[in-house]
């Protein structure tokens, strides 16, 4: 089915962004103006999402060029969810920047710089080919580039550099990867691919270039290759450090399910194993680092490394069961993280320190905040009813019908660490004797605890409404379990 | 003609990586800027070299070039140059606020 819609989730950011570029000076303006937009992208979401119920997978031709020659757009239930929940969460991440960037930021671009990265997060989730993937990963990487380094502190320009200059070696890789790809196949339309691989067989030189792809994927996931994370994500303003903990993985975590359920599915006995031995050191190396540190922002960075090994887990054991798995964890995660990172930057913003035991009993201080902590710790250990529950059930179930006993253990394992990790914050800081007398308390501001009770809202409703998101969910996992599904919407039909 | 590209290739990204190697934050720069180069003629490569003509129906006959490999470089020449022209800035400035380019002074104090 053809339709236009689907190309709105990339075209409105970046239009609104060009337009608030010369809006500069009217802060007031410019945060009605985002706002609004993300709130009508989440309308959008959910309309295109419901569609594909009721249509089918959606496409959109580009300049009429059919499939495989043009470069197009495919929205199936997959795409969308993520589309949904990573549009939600930036309106959410937007409402805290308000109250907590600071004048000085959002004079220097910070909402058109917002919207662009939200374009390259929705362009590479909904697109249908290869090296459009890499232009879209390309306008998310130089958004965050700007947003990591906005404000030019000495921290934030040290580590900035690094980040930048793996992201190009990585971008490389992938180039690599396309070039070899296209030499091979002669083709880099997604579904076209997966028929010529189909069609010569997954031979060594293509299993060859699936591990290339899996690198690249995986620097950007942060699946193993995850040593640029902690530094870079704990370095930007809070709001910002939230969108990056939400979504950048995700969009790494997206590439990575697409490639290898879509195109490189042939030869599980290698790719498939090598992504599960790598989400097991993930796990393992994720929940040291978790438990290593004292302050929270390299804590929730470590967290974010453990929910990428889980939500890969899902992909090593490849059965629609923790497919389905999968998905519901990554919706839980990125709800769940960027309630994380806010947190941990309100407590920073709170208190002015940065290590857990620098700080006790703001929940003397701050009941509603000490509260919304507590959520966050069960939503992220995966207790029910909150969201990280279903998620962790599927995958774990996955896991035991195909027999993978080494990964389940080391997924439950890496959830013991995530409480023991978070209740560590929560004692620590949370509970413990009060250290901050009535008049030096720093008032919490509404700005700052709103968005932290709306994704607790978010979580505590993925968690309930479970059984209201199974349609689409199990749709997303069945479209990712049967790859003639989505190579029939994209090239039958014609 | 498509080995001795291919040959070519090998040097520049040998370069490219011994750049990249350094500690200097300029010659990191000028790594990555080789080894996009490196990249931009492996697609060129790979999606042939053959001669052939233009590809378009009614000026030419077949056989026919490839033109999407051009198509891609294109694209990601104008990426590349709009990184390398954001790293330079933020190189600069990195320089002016820490007061060095060389990367072990930057990796950062121990206290955390």
């Amino acid at each position: 089915m053809m339709n236009n819609i689907i190309v709105l989730p990339l075209i409105i950011p970046i239009m609104v962004g060009v337009i608030l570029v010369f809006l500069r000076p009217y802060v007031k303006t410019q945060r009605v103006i985002s706002l609004v937009t993300m709130l009508g992208m989440v309308g959008i979401s959910l309309y295109i999402l419901n569609k594909i119920q009721t249509d089918g997978i959606l496409r959109l031709d580009f300049g009429g060029w059919e499939p495989p020659f043009g470069i197009l757009f495919v929205a199936d239930s997959f795409a969308m969810l993520f589309v949904l929940i990573a549009n939600i969460v930036t309106a959410i991440c937007l409402i805290y920047a308000f109250s907590s960037i600071g004048e000085s930021h959002e004079k220097m671009f910070f909402y058109p710089f917002v919207l662009f990265l939200i374009a390259g997060v929705n362009g590479s989730f909904l697109t249908g080919d290869l090296f459009n993937l890499f232009v879209c990963f390309e306008v998310m990487l130089l958004a965050s580039y700007v947003l990591i380094t906005l404000g030019g502190k000495k921290a934030q320009l040290r580590e900035s550099i690094k980040y930048v200059v793996i992201n190009i070696l990585s971008s490389w890789f992938f180039l690599v990867a396309l070039a070899y790809l296209y030499g091979t196949l002669g083709t880099l339309n997604m579904a076209h691919l997966s028929e010529r691989v189909a069609e010569a067989g997954q031979g060594p030189l293509l299993t060859t270039i699936s591990i290339l792809f899996l690198i690249v994927f995986s620097l950007k996931a942060g699946l193993l290759l995850f040593f640029w994370l902690p530094g870079s994500y704990s370095v930007p303003p809070t709001a910002i450090a939230a969108l990056f903990g939400a979504l950048l993985t995700k969009v790494g975590i997206y590439a990575l399910f697409r490639t290898f359920t879509l195109i490189f599915y042939h030869e599980p006995s290698i790719t498939h194993t090598l992504i599960g031995i790598m989400a097991g050191v993930t796990l393992v190396v994720g929940s040291i680092g978790a438990i290593a540190y004292q302050d929270v922002r390299l804590i929730s960075s470590y967290n974010v490394v453990i929910a990428v090994g889980f939500i890969l887990v899902g992909l090593a054991v490849a059965t629609q069961t923790s497919f389905e798995g999968s998905i519901y964890y990554v919706m839980h995660d990125m709800i769940a993280k960027a309630m994380l990172f806010l947190i941990a930057g309100t407590m920073i913003a709170l208190t002015g320190k940065t290590k857990i035991d620098e700080m006790s009993g703001l929940i003397r201080n701050y009941p509603l905040f000490g509260w919304m902590v507590f959520v966050v710790t069960c939503s992220l250990a995966g207790i029910p009813p909150l969201s990280g529950f279903v998620g962790k059930l599927l995958v774990g179930e996955a896991a035991i019908e195909s027999g993978s006993y080494v990964l389940l253990a080391l997924a439950f394992i890496s959830s013991i660490v995530v409480l023991y990790s978070l209740l560590r914050i929560f004692l620590n800081s949370i509970f413990g004797e009060t250290i901050i007398s009535p008049e030096d308390e720093v008032p919490l501001k509404k700005g700052m605890i709103v968005p932290i009770i709306l994704l607790a809202i978010g979580t505590v409703f993925l968690g309930l409404g479970a059984e209201f998101i199974s349609g689409y969910v199990s749709d997303a996992a069945r479209t990712l379990s049967n790859p003639s599904v989505y190579i029939e919407a994209v090239l039958g039909g014609n | 003609m498509e080995t001795l590209i291919i040959l070519l290739i090998g040097i520049l990204v040998a370069v490219a990586t011994y750049l990249i190697l350094s500690r200097n934050i300029i010659r990191v720069i000028l790594g990555t800027a080789v080894l996009s180069h490196a990249v931009h003629l492996l697609i060129l490569t790979l999606g042939g070299l053959k001669t052939g003509n233009v590809p378009l129906l009614t000026e030419a006959d077949a056989p026919y070039t490839d033109a999407l490999p051009q198509a891609l470089i294109l694209t990601a020449i104008v990426i590349s140059f709009a990184v390398t022209a954001f790293i330079l800035v933020l190189a600069y400035r990195a320089y002016q606020d820490n007061g060095t380019d060389d990367l072990d002074a930057l990796r950062g104090t121990n206290d955390e």
